[in-house]
């Protein structure tokens, strides 16, 4: 299981690193959702995945899930997803004053 | 067991609630935020008092007694730096209060700046890495919308990097979380450091501190620090001022405690890289401050330039320059946001920021311009202003750890410093007087008080260095020796 795991990880991080190292500004933003599915999925397989085991009950549990990765991905992801609607509104609103999504026109060096 | 740690987060916290609701009210929004920033220092000079007394202080939360739920911990060093971060929090907002403009006060200047102090206090005074993650989190949010607050075709080009950078960085602190809690199992930093340290640092665990060291670089601009002079140009003044001040210094805060706490074990091979990146983070920002010709740049360039300064102190890592560090990071957050409110006032008397088509600002504007010249004495660490006792100790610990080349480097580049910012001074004030179009008068009160309230803690911490010294020695130690704060937070 961890090896399939590790794979969709991978894939995911590849996608995401591919879609940012692009210029049109949508695929980036894409490419950062990608990015941040990829590491939540990391998180939840680096504290070893147990299938069938049920959440930590009472204290004589013999097996059970690790609870802590959940919450913690349960908080990045909702953190994952207000930054990322920022940054589509962000994204369109520079689109429309700059009137480009080209992050190669959008270098700029001078003080306008 | 200690609540007070919590309220540098609740009072800017509840503050910014309110002030969303008091949209239409400038003058109450002022009022409120004014209050709210002076209280939030009163409660910071509590904590160090009570840090000083009785030692590190722990608050857990809803009483989960740790490793598990998440602790806050006052040491010495996170209570001096909230309460540096407090009192250059309160100036900016009596700053912005003149310079900002009705148009931003109206959307949410101030909730949003508060909402920025309650990450950078979190940051400083969590003891779990995870929160630490969100407390970042909170600060880069509100610094979003802070920088790209106004609209300006500048502010949204530089927005967008600045935030995709971020977006990256973020991703990969939490990969690094992922990592060190697969190989450990532990989230809070007093039980990371037992564990690191049983485990043995070395193999996967040295790779996961280069992550961190990665992630904590491109924050605090270590090295990685590209994104840094075109997105603090952007803002306006007093923002740029509080993001050079704070949000950087947060990163190197961030690494300062993870280097010293939980992977201290192997110096030889991650304080030498920090070690080697410092030393290009000052030449880097050394050769940049020399490039440019426009105030803003060469001002941001200065910012990159002590970042690799107080690495440097980390790298050498013994109880000088950790001593040092502390000391400096102090010294860095009150004469940055001075240096870089002096330098906006300069561009609005001057009505341009390019160094070529300014000059003969002393003829009016002469207590800006010696207020300037005293800031660069401070910054470039002339004695007796502030700079000075965090570079001696500082140097004399890279002497000491027989860092010979970095320190040679790091005193050089201290020449760049005063001779960039020189350059500045001598351009904006010296020469014929030049009417620009777009000047603007700025011999307000409202705008020279607050600078000139923090060149009067400067003035002070430069002459009570000893006084300084003495908070600051009682951090250094625990960075030198963390078994203290591990026990503090372990105990019960």
């Amino acid at each position: 299981m961890e090896l399939y795991m590790s794979l969709a990880i991978g894939v995911l991080f590849t996608v995401g690193i591919y879609l940012i190292l692009s210029k049109s500004l949508l695929r980036i933003v894409l490419g950062s959702s990608f990015l941040s599915h990829g590491v939540h999925l990391l998180l939840l397989t680096m504290s070893r995945l147990k299938t069938g085991a049920p959440p930590l009950l009472d204290e004589k549990a013999e097996a059970y899930v690790d609870p802590l990765p959940q919450a913690l991905i349960l908080t990045s992801i909702v953190i994952s997803f207000g930054v990322t609607s920022f940054l589509l509104v962000l994204a369109y609103k520079a689109y429309k004053k700059l009137g480009t999504d080209d992050m190669e026109e959008l270098r700029g060096n001078e003080n306008e | 067991m200690n609540n007070l740690l919590v309220l540098p987060l609740l009072v800017p916290l509840f503050t910014s609630v309110l002030l969303v609701f008091m949209r239409r009210s400038i003058l109450l929004q002022r009022w409120l935020s004014g209050a709210s920033s002076l209280a939030g220092v009163a409660i910071a000079v509590s904590i160090v008092i009570h840090v000083k007394k009785n030692g590190v202080q722990t608050l857990y939360m809803s009483g989960w007694a740790p490793p598990y739920g998440i602790a806050f911990v006052g040491d010495m060093l996170a209570a001096l730096l909230v309460l540096a971060t407090t009192v250059v929090g309160s100036f900016i907002v009596f700053f912005s209060m003149g310079s900002i403009g009705e148009e931003r006060e109206r959307y949410f200047y101030y909730p949003l700046l508060q909402f920025l102090l309650v990450g950078v206090n979190g940051s400083f005074l969590t003891g779990d890495i995870f929160n630490l993650f969100v407390c970042f989190e909170v600060m880069l949010i509100s610094s979003y919308a802070l920088i790209v607050l106004g609209g300006t075709r500048l502010q949204l080009r530089e927005t967008l990097k600045y935030v995709i950078i971020n977006v990256v960085s973020s991703a990969l602190f939490v990969a690094a979380v992922a990592y060190l809690y697969g190989v450990t199992g532990a989230l809070n930093m007093a039980d990371l450091s037992l564990k690191v340290a049983e485990a043995g640092q070395g193999g996967i665990l040295n790779v996961i501190a280069l992550l961190f060291l990665i992630v904590f670089s491109l924050k605090a601009g270590l090295l990685l620090y590209f994104w840094l002079p075109g997105a603090y140009s952007a803002p306006p003044t007093a923002v740029t001022a509080l993001f050079g001040a704070l949000l950087t210094k947060v990163g190197v805060y961030a690494l300062v405690r993870t280097f010293t706490l939980v992977f201290g074990g192997m110096p030889e091979v991650t304080h030498v890289w920090i070690g080697w990146m410092a030393g290009a983070t000052m030449v880097l920002g050394a050769f940049g401050a020399l490039a440019y010709k426009d105030i803003p740049r060469i001002l941001n360039y200065n910012i990159v330039i002590s970042v690799g300064f107080i690495a440097f102190g980390l790298a050498a890592a013994n109880r000088d320059s950790l001593e040092g560090v502390v000391v400096y990071l102090l010294h860095d957050m009150i004469a940055k946001a001075l240096l870089l409110l002096l330098g906006g006032l300069i561009i609005r008397a001057a009505g341009t920021g390019k160094l070529s088509e300014m000059g003969g600002l002393m003829r009016r504007n002469a207590l800006l311009g010696w207020m300037f010249f005293a800031t660069i004495l401070a910054v470039a660490g002339i004695p007796p202003l502030s700079g000075f006792a965090g570079k001696l100790l500082i140097v004399r610990g890279g002497l000491e750890g027989e860092h010979y080349l970095l320190t040679a480097v790091s005193l050089a580049t201290s020449f760049v410093v005063l001779y960039s910012l020189m350059r500045i001074f001598m351009a904006a004030f010296w020469g014929d007087e030049r009417a620009t179009a777009s000047a603007i008068d700025t011999r307000k009160a409202g705008l020279l008080l607050p600078a000139a309230g923090l060149m009067l803690i400067v003035v002070a911490m430069g002459f009570g260095s000893e006084w300084v010294y003495e908070f600051a020695s009682g951090a250094g130690r625990t960075l030198l020796d963390p078994s203290g704060y591990v026990q503090a937070v372990l105990k019960e």
